[in-house]
């Protein structure tokens, strides 16, 4: 178990652009569904003390909103939640979702699962964080098949954020939202910029050196696999027994 | 109100009606869903509030589905809704696509009982562009610019079905937290729950039940189906059980699949509990 898994670099990834100095606070964060690695970044930036509300959409028992999902969003639309996580089917040089499906609308080649709420949330969240550890030419095309959701919007279109960066399995990129591009951050150890230019269907800029993402302290990967596993074990039984090596207790 | 039988609570859902079920989150009656399967219900057109799950999916193999309104359908852990995937390529269900606010918005404003309701976000997105439902126009409101906003039109859904912890002798019914069933409830015509069980007295005498309780006047007919939410959890009753639906995941993949495990879990299981 002292080998870093994928997910445990991603989920450290993730927490540090939650804690990004540069980024508005983040003092609200909500998770919504099939987001693990989300989880476990929100849990680890909160187990390390930071003064955060997290709000975990399929957390069962203690689920924080008596409305439901419905709660979520409508705290969204007042401004409550100042960050969300995204993921997608495809992901676009221009940070646009396609969480629909590949071909003819509504995903006649490949179906997704489908849009969640990402049509609103992606707009009325100040910060979102893409993730999608896949990554390839098929998950990062120079255009996305169907937009569940635009990376940006037309002057005059109410919103109040976009992405911040995306992380995948083989590096972060930032989003710079007045070009519509990502820059190249870092590349997970193994990657170079070439590697990741083969692996990524749209253009990305890259400025000076590109750093390594740096690995997971034995600190972070001691929370991870201990305390937050123990908090994921009910919602993510699957991803704790695949990444953390524990058991669900029959 | 005195509980009816679980098949007689399925045989009230006519062939053609618009559905509402709530998500594998959310307390949906997979035990209604399965009755209405034997019942052989046909072209049920379902709503998932917000997204769809388990029960959507086994509705859809058994052929009792002609189209689905949903803002997602996943099995969660278990991955991709196989049957709903399979009929959306083989054109035998048409999909409309939504996003999980707007669902919630389109059943607030039937709540209210006002014809449509204003939503942000949306613009720019396929799924605005595929809704010819759905209208974009500029904010009233707005002191400078045109601030266009989408409307969203009422939903009114003929049914809806969930599963509730328990029910009391007034027909009241107790969801807990999940108080958005209550939303589907007053959107709805008629509301179908299942019940683990039925308790004496009235939840609305009690204020720490009153708050988790969903008023007799919007529900329209209980059944009592003991762990009617399986697989699904039930608040904090029973969890979720995921080596069943992988197994479902599994054999559903292909049409004999789905149709052996359908015999053997909806329709072998209800035999033995009849013996």
């Amino acid at each position: 178990m002292n080998e870093i898994k994928l997910e445990e670099r991603i989920a450290v990834a993730l927490a540090k652009l939650i804690l990004d100095p540069s980024a508005p606070p983040a003092r609200h964060i909500a998770v919504g569904a099939a987001s693990p690695m989300p989880a476990a970044a929100c849990w680890l930036v909160k187990k390390q003390g930071n003064p955060v509300r997290l709000s975990l959409l399929h957390k069962r028992s203690g689920n924080p909103f008596t409305e439901g999902t419905r709660e979520l969003f409508d705290l969204t639309g007042q401004g409550r939640i100042d960050l969300f996580f995204l993921g997608g089917g495809q992901i676009d040089g221009s940070a646009n979702l396609n969480l629909v499906g590949t071909g003819e609308w509504p995903g006649m080649g490949v179906r997704f699962p489908g849009s969640f709420g990402s049509a609103f949330m992606y707009f009325m969240t100040p910060r979102t964080i893409l993730f999608r550890e896949e990554h390839t030419p098929r998950v990062f095309v120079e255009k996305v098949d169907n937009i569940s959701a635009p990376g940006v919007s037309a002057p005059g279109v109410f919103r109040r954020g976009t992405a911040q960066a995306l992380v995948t399995g083989r590096c972060v990129f930032r989003f710079h939202p007045e070009r519509a591009r990502f820059s190249l951050e870092s590349v997970h150890p193994g990657e170079t910029v070439e590697s990741v230019r083969e692996a990524t269907g749209f253009t990305f800029d890259v400025t000076g050196d590109v750093p390594f993402t740096p690995d997971p302290t034995a600190e972070e990967l001691a929370l991870l696999r201990g305390p937050i596993c123990d908090e994921m074990m009910e919602t993510y039984p699957e991803f704790c027994a695949r990444v953390f090596g524990r058991k669900q207790a029959a | 109100m005195n509980p009816i039988s679980l098949e007689a609570l399925a045989a009230e859902v006519p062939d053609g009606a618009m559905l509402a079920l709530p998500p594998d989150n959310s307390l949906p009656s997979v035990a209604l869903a399965k009755a209405l399967i034997r019942r052989g219900v046909r072209n049920l057109r379902l709503l998932g509030v917000p997204v769809s799950g388990f029960a959507t999916d086994i509705l859809i193999g058994a052929g009792c589905v002609t189209s689905v309104q949903t803002s997602a359908v996943s099995l969660g852990e278990a991955g991709f809704a196989p049957r709903f995937s399979a009929a959306l390529r083989a054109g035998t269900i048409k999909v409309i696509d939504a996003t999980c606010p707007a669902i919630h918005t389109m059943l607030q404003a039937s709540e209210k009982g006002v014809p449509f309701m204003p939503l942000r976000g949306l613009i720019g997105s396929d799924i605005l562009a595929n809704r010819p439902d759905w209208k974009v126009v500029p904010n009233p409101f707005a002191q400078e610019g045109e601030d266009p906003i989408v409307l969203l039109p009422a939903l009114n859904p003929d049914f809806v079905c969930f599963h509730a912890a328990m029910a009391d002798e007034e027909g009241n019914v107790w969801v807990g937290r999940r108080r958005e069933c209550a939303t589907i409830a007053h959107a709805s015509k008629r509301a179908l729950v299942t019940v683990e069980r039925v308790v004496p007295g009235n939840f609305l005498e009690d204020e720490r039940l009153a708050s988790g309780a969903i008023n007799a006047t919007y529900i329209s007919g209980i059944a009592i189906a003991e762990r009617g939410a399986r697989p699904v959890a039930l608040l904090d009753e029973y969890g979720f059980d995921g080596a069943y639906v992988s197994e479902y995941a599994r054999m559903a993949r292909s049409e004999e699949g789905f149709a052996a495990w359908c015999a053997r879990e909806v329709f072998e299981q209800k035999a033995q509990a009849a013996e």
